[in-house]
């Protein structure tokens, strides 16, 4: 009679709980199966999630490398002091001294007006125009260059700036970085319109596996009525359509990551030598382990999302007749 | 077990599929439901199922009224019914073993509870060895077998089949119904729908006969 009563019985909360378990990974590995079973179309539909996002992903890598090379030409940020011309030749070397030991300086060059003129004749190409002037129209010069701590930059290399114009002996300071901040800017706008480019694109992986999603979910409308027939719920029959999802933005994000790799690995070789004309060492860096898994994530993290809508709006409207 | 109270439907297209039915069947207890097509026989096998819900009235099922079931509960409602199709609704891209093993799954058992209660109920459908084989190899009359055997599995109270024997020969048909018999001998409320007139008639059971969504007839057999 116990016996009897036993296979009666529902399973119990800790068979239910095991049950649950198991099941997940059943279906994970039952949805890569059934992936598996049309490799074309679902390396397509892969290809497609692997391209949009390889596309936000590789100008991200190209725009951090860009930001750390100009982070290399700020530390050639350097204030140019013209001095008053009354300001004589001895006058100048002892201020240079005195700038010198300012906290927040490197060093003082100090570049008198007959040396001025002879590299301004040499590199110019007035050089006779000037021979016939009577005087050295060209003022004294210190340049300074001054200490670059990694944060607040901008505010000290200002404070500097101020104090050495505030000299009695200055006619006129001026900071050398003038197209670094251009530079700066433009980097910003592009920054943002990659961030702009990479939403959308995140938008069209989101449809693309919604799409497919809803593809898949019509071609197994029947099985999904027999389920809702004999008691599946929601999330039972919901299930193998998100990890389906999640497999599509797995495979499309290892393939965008392969993408932006192979491209960085290709252009890496032609940018080295384009810096080397330029006297600049410089390594491309490729993208980080961060980066690599921040891609990962997100595009998991879309593949589910854009099943879990698709799943959302067609599987309340199968239902049996 | 079931206990329909003034129950009718009507669709959104103002067709009255039922009207106003009443009755009532206890635990163990096997009916016939019948009449001719369009007579409401699938609606009211729907109204059970929580296919549909009654338009005015109630349906009992197994204590519930159906009406009070949120919509979220319906598939725990539809574990305690085996619902046996005319067209079988199995999946042929599975095998037997698999179609009969997937309510279980569903309900969550152990992976040796549900071997065991699958051979179970391919041996009391006489399918015992053919777990490999898929749906579509089979024949007619093994289709359904499956089907049945795929609603018993649960071991559910009830037991609900809407033309179960419409494509099969008598002979075939005489099984089945055998099976039915069966299940309702050990305490499982079933209530078949068929016009299966000649089937009927050998067979001594309560029949319901529905006539323009209207029972007209409830009749015990001749004792």
């Amino acid at each position: 009679m116990k016996k009897q009563h036993d296979t009666q019985a529902r399973p119990g909360f800790i068979t239910l709980l095991r049950s649950y378990f198991i099941r997940h990974i059943q279906v994970f590995f039952y949805s890569l199966g059934q992936l598996s079973r049309a490799p074309i179309s679902t390396l397509m539909t892969c290809m497609v999630i692997g391209i949009a996002l390889a596309l936000p992903a590789g100008l991200y890598t190209l725009l951090k490398n860009a930001q750390q090379l100009s982070g290399d030409w700020e530390s050639t940020a350097q204030v140019s002091v013209f001095l008053k011309k009354k300001v004589r030749a001895e006058q100048a070397l002892k201020l240079k001294k005195d700038i010198q030991r300012w906290p927040n300086v490197i060093s003082v060059h100090y570049i008198s007006r007959e040396q001025a003129l002879k590299e301004f004749q040499a590199l110019s190409g007035f050089g006779d125009a000037l021979k016939a002037l009577e005087s050295n129209p060209l003022p004294s010069v210190l340049i300074v260059k001054p200490k670059l701590s990694s944060s607040n930059n901008e505010q000290t290399t200002q404070q500097l700036l101020n104090k050495l114009r505030n000299l009695k002996q200055t006619d006129k300071a001026q900071l050398d970085m003038k197209w670094v901040r251009r530079l700066y800017a433009i980097m910003n706008i592009v920054e943002r319109g990659v961030l702009m480019l990479g939403l959308l694109l995140a938008l069209a992986v989101l449809l693309v596996v919604g799409n497919t999603i809803r593809l898949a979910i019509q071609n197994r409308r029947k099985e999904i009525v027999v389920m809702k027939l004999i008691g599946g719920t929601d999330a039972f029959i919901r299930r193998p359509f998100l990890y389906t999802g999640f497999w599509y933005g797995l495979f499309g994000g290892i393939i965008s990551w392969l993408l932006v790799s192979f491209t960085m690995l290709s252009i890496s070789n032609p940018i080295e030598k384009l810096t080397t004309l330029y006297q600049n060492q410089f390594e491309l860096n490729h993208m980080s382990l961060l980066t690599t898994l921040t891609l990962l994530m997100l595009s998991i993290f879309l593949g589910l999302v854009g099943s879990w809508f698709a799943v959302g709006r067609h599987l309340r409207d199968i239902e049996p007749q | 077990m079931i206990r329909f109270v003034n129950a009718s439907k009507r669709y959104s297209s103002g067709f009255d599929a039922l009207q106003n039915v009443n009755f009532h069947m206890v635990p163990g207890e096997m009916a016939f439901l019948t009449g001719h097509s369009g007579a409401g026989k699938s609606s009211l096998l729907k109204l059970i199922a929580l296919l549909e819900r009654s338009s005015r009235g109630q349906v009992i099922v197994n204590n519930q009224n159906l009406s009070k079931v949120p919509r979220r509960r319906i598939p725990y409602f539809r574990r305690n019914i085996g619902i046996i199709f005319q067209d079988h609704q199995l999946l042929f891209d599975r095998t037997v073993y698999d179609n009969v093993a997937l309510p279980l799954i569903i309900a969550g058992f152990s992976h040796r509870d549900i071997g065991k209660r699958v051979r179970a109920a391919l041996d009391k459908v006489g399918l015992l060895g053919k777990e490999k084989k898929y749906p579509i190899t089979l024949s007619g009359g093994e289709q359904q077998r499956v089907g049945i055997a795929r609603a018993v599995v649960n071991k559910p109270p009830l037991i609900l089949a809407d033309e179960p024997t419409g494509n099969l020969d008598p002979e075939l048909s005489a099984e089945i119904m055998d099976l039915f018999q069966d299940f309702s001998h050990v305490g499982v409320t079933v209530l078949v729908a068929t016009h299966d007139i000649a089937l009927i008639s050998k067979l001594s059971h309560r029949l319901l006969t529905l006539k323009d969504g209207k029972l007209i007839n409830d009749s015990q057999p001749a004792a």
